[in-house]
């Protein structure tokens, strides 16, 4: 037993800014002053609150430390470790008030969320099959093994109401009950972790955070429809997630809770890694199955659905990290515990990757129904530099941008998909004032001319007018004819294409075509960028009255478009400055060299 | 995907290819063989030249078109050398917003290269990526395994200055 328990987070986010240095200069100091017997280092998953990185909890007091840097390990160790006092000046802010601490589950961040797919992130250590267990782990696999058929597993799936995390939203228990349905001498369970979605990054933390629970689920999935081997297809840009879903499968394998008789009954079941290598189109599950039998990961016409066909031409299922992470939870707790949190149509909690223009980038996970509003305001903690909230985009090159007229709605997959965005897998970013929405769906548009696959023509030709036109508008040489012109190509695509990747590629121009239209036209007509991101249309121009005529901008400009006017402004000694706009080339370098704000771009 | 091809000559070592064939007989009885042996050759030469996806494609005894329909039709499998450092420039949604097309232009700007090339001295290359996840640092870049966040253009010359010999 220990008396202090030093939980480090050990995420990506966290890992890039030096936490495992952090775990190496705690047991050092820690050993320094003999106390290694009595206080102890895990390092976890993600706690959520990336933004404020590398973070260190205290246990038994709960103190959270933010931004921690290796230089204030020394003072924590012999502050509060040795001598009992909370290093409140490292603190994250928020959880101080006044003299005491509130707990984290008390602060705006942690307050609203509820947290069953990312439960165990930044409370155990991933690499300890031990701390997986002690949290009811693998309890799940044994209550299915030994006290349930395959068919009651299936029902409790489907009552549950658990519906796909990956995009679409498809009913979990449904595709389960289709695949068990089919006889095969082989069938096979995949998990599709190759998070392919820019911008969203809750299926690595589950990964990084949790491998167990992903192989528990995997296992329950596997005695339901009658499988014995699993798949899990998983990014090579991951490698921690890589490195501890490797370790989990071993440990899993040494405790026998993989491999054959499982619990001493006749269920086999054994899990594979295959690493992606980076194409978007692999989250589509023919794709996906495709890539894993080793080749071009290109997706192929459905029906057969691979319930029916699919890895190999057997019957196989095909589910997301997050959607797996629930399972065991919903075994333990009953369908009507899971039927009892979110909405009529979407039940349970969502996570969402929070990003963009946000104080508290992060993961959050929150029942569904929630407003967009309560996440970005309140979760989210609103946006930095008093900036005003322009859009939020969700579902990632799939979705669309949802406007602030929005805000309330509940979020759920049907009222997502009835405002023209979609849930996809989770990531929401959020813009400002300052992100150009036509820029936006170019950037979405560029994603996905590099990523079709160019098995199908109107996804491969199709989206690659589309961005030309989007170029050409960006570029002051739109016209008003070409906006409706895009909006009829939009839909030819969607009703076209093969697969997901093509169907859902003109959703962002769509979206934003729909909702900031008016923008667009600003774009065509008045050749103006107000959010002032497209260079071709800005314009620099210097306001007299405020130039002091230093002469700074005009000694940078690499254009020689800056000269002196014969003008000087009242209360000012020499004579202003003026660009001359059939000079400039638009670089900015002068902007930054006025320490008077007298530049302006727009 | 569009695909720079190398046009540097293929120097492989003796050592690289006894590494290669080893590979290639682990593997050889595997369904779908040839995506990881593709991804532990670039862990040996750091790139795919058309001389090693040869000796894949004869090693597996599969046609070399279906190996190079692979190696090209993925992002992560590079066909030209990398730096020796490699700057991987972050262009997830998260990192874009934040202004990660002005850091890879200044990049850009400083090294004298595009995306996807390398100087000529061997030293850097350049690369823009896809989302690496740690969207709470945005933007983000990574030079071989460091991390560099809440980056601005103007902080990439000190950045640079740090790995030039």
């Amino acid at each position: 037993m220990y008396r202090s328990n030093v939980l480090v987070c050990g995420g990506t986010g966290c890992t890039s800014s030096d936490s495992l240095k952090i775990v190496e200069k705690l047991k050092e100091e820690i050993a320094a002053r003999g106390l290694e017997k009595e206080v102890n280092v895990i390092t976890t998953g993600c706690f959520g609150l990336c933004a404020l990185g590398p973070i260190v909890v205290i246990y038994p007091e709960g103190s959270f430390y933010s931004m921690v840097k290796i230089d204030d390990i020394p003072e924590i160790v012999e502050e509060h470790l040795l001598k009992g006092r909370i290093v409140t000046r490292l603190l994250y802010q928020e959880t101080v008030v006044e003299d005491t601490i509130k707990s984290l589950n008390e602060t705006a961040f942690y307050a609203k969320q509820q947290r069953i797919a990312l439960r165990n992130c930044g409370v155990i250590d991933p690499e300890k099959i031990d701390e997986y267990i002690a949290m009811d782990g693998y309890a799940a696999l044994g209550k299915v093994l030994t006290e349930m058929t395959p068919t009651e597993v299936i029902e409790t799936i489907l009552a549950s109401g658990l519906r796909g995390r990956g995009g679409a939203g498809f009913p979990t228990g449904l595709k389960w009950k289709f695949a068990a349905a089919n006889d095969a001498d082989q069938k096979y369970v995949c998990c599709n972790a190759d998070e392919g979605d820019p911008g969203a990054f809750m299926d690595r933390s589950i990964l990084e955070g949790d491998p167990h629970a992903l192989l528990e689920a995997m296992a329950i999935a596997g005695y339901a429809i009658g499988a014995t081997k699993g798949y899990v297809y998983v990014r090579a840009e991951y490698p921690i997630a890589v490195n501890r879903l490797q370790i989990a499968i071993d440990q899993a394998h040494e405790y026998g809770l993989l491999g054959d008789n499982i619990f001493g009954t006749d269920f086999c079941f054994d899990v594979q890694l295959r690493l992606g290598a980076g194409a978007f189109v692999c989250g589509e599950e023919t794709s996906l199955m495709t890539s894993i039998e080793g080749k071009r990961g290109e997706p192929r016409p459905r029906p057969p659905f691979p319930a029916v066909k699919g890895l190999y031409k057997k019957p196989t299922i095909l589910n997301n990290v997050e959607t797996y992470a629930n399972i065991p939870r919903i075994i333990l707790l009953g369908a009507d515990w899971f039927q009892s949190i979110g909405t009529e149509k979407s039940k349970g909690t969502k996570v969402f990757a929070l990003g963009g223009k946000i104080e508290h980038t992060g993961l959050v996970e929150v029942p569904m129904g929630t407003t967009l509003r309560e996440i970005v305001e309140e979760i989210g903690g609103g946006i930095p530099n008093g900036k005003k909230f322009k859009a939020a985009q969700t579902g990632g090159p799939s979705g669309g941008c949802i406007p602030p007229q929005h805000l309330d709605i509940p979020i759920d997959y049907d009222n997502l998909l009835a405002i023209g965005s979609m849930m996809g897998s989770g990531g929401l970013i959020v813009m400002d004032e300052s992100t150009c929405m036509v820029d936006i769906a170019k950037f979405f548009l560029e994603f996905t001319v590099d990523e079709s696959c160019g098995k199908c023509t109107p996804c491969r030709i199709g989206t690659k007018r589309l961005l030309e036109m989007l170029d050409k508008i960006t570029k002051g040489q739109g016209t008003l004819e070409m906006l409706d012109e895009m909006e009829e190509l939009c839909h030819y695509i969607k009703d076209n294409s093969l697969c997901g990747l093509g169907q859902t590629a003109p959703n962002p121009v769509l979206s934003t075509l729909h909702y900031f239209r008016d923008e667009y036209v600003q774009h065509v007509v008045d050749k103006k960028c107000v959010a002032g991101v497209c260079k071709d249309l800005l314009e620099f121009s210097i306001i007299k009255d405020k130039c002091f005529g230093c002469s700074m901008c005009a000694r940078q400009c690499p254009a020689g478009a800056i000269t002196v006017t014969d003008y000087t402004a009242p209360g000012k000694k020499k004579p202003a400055y003026e660009i001359d706009t059939a000079k400039c080339v638009k670089c900015g370098a002068c902007l930054p060299t006025c320490k008077f704000g007298a530049i302006v771009k727009g | 995907m569009l695909k720079k091809i190398s046009s540097i000559p293929f120097a492989g070592t003796p050592e690289q290819e006894a590494e290669l064939k080893q590979v290639i007989a682990k593997h050889i009885d595997d369904p779908g063989a040839v995506m990881p042996v593709l991804q532990e050759a670039q862990d040996i030469y750091g790139y795919l030249p058309i001389e090693v996806q040869t000796m894949i494609a004869e090693g597996l005894n599969v046609p070399l078109e279906e190996v190079y329909g692979v190696s090209t039709f993925y992002s992560q499998f590079a066909l030209s050398p990398k730096g020796k450092y490699n700057i991987s420039v972050c262009m997830g949604t998260a990192c874009y917003v934040k202004g990660s097309g002005e850091v890879l232009d200044k990049l850009s700007e400083e090294l004298g290269i595009g995306a996807e090339e390398c100087t000529l001295d061997g030293q850097f290359s350049l690369t823009a990526c896809r989302c690496i996840g740690a969207c709470g640092l945005a933007p983000v870049i990574t030079i071989n395994d460091d991390v560099y966040g809440r980056l601005t253009a103007d902080m990439i010359p000190g950045i640079l200055a740090k790995y030039k010999d």
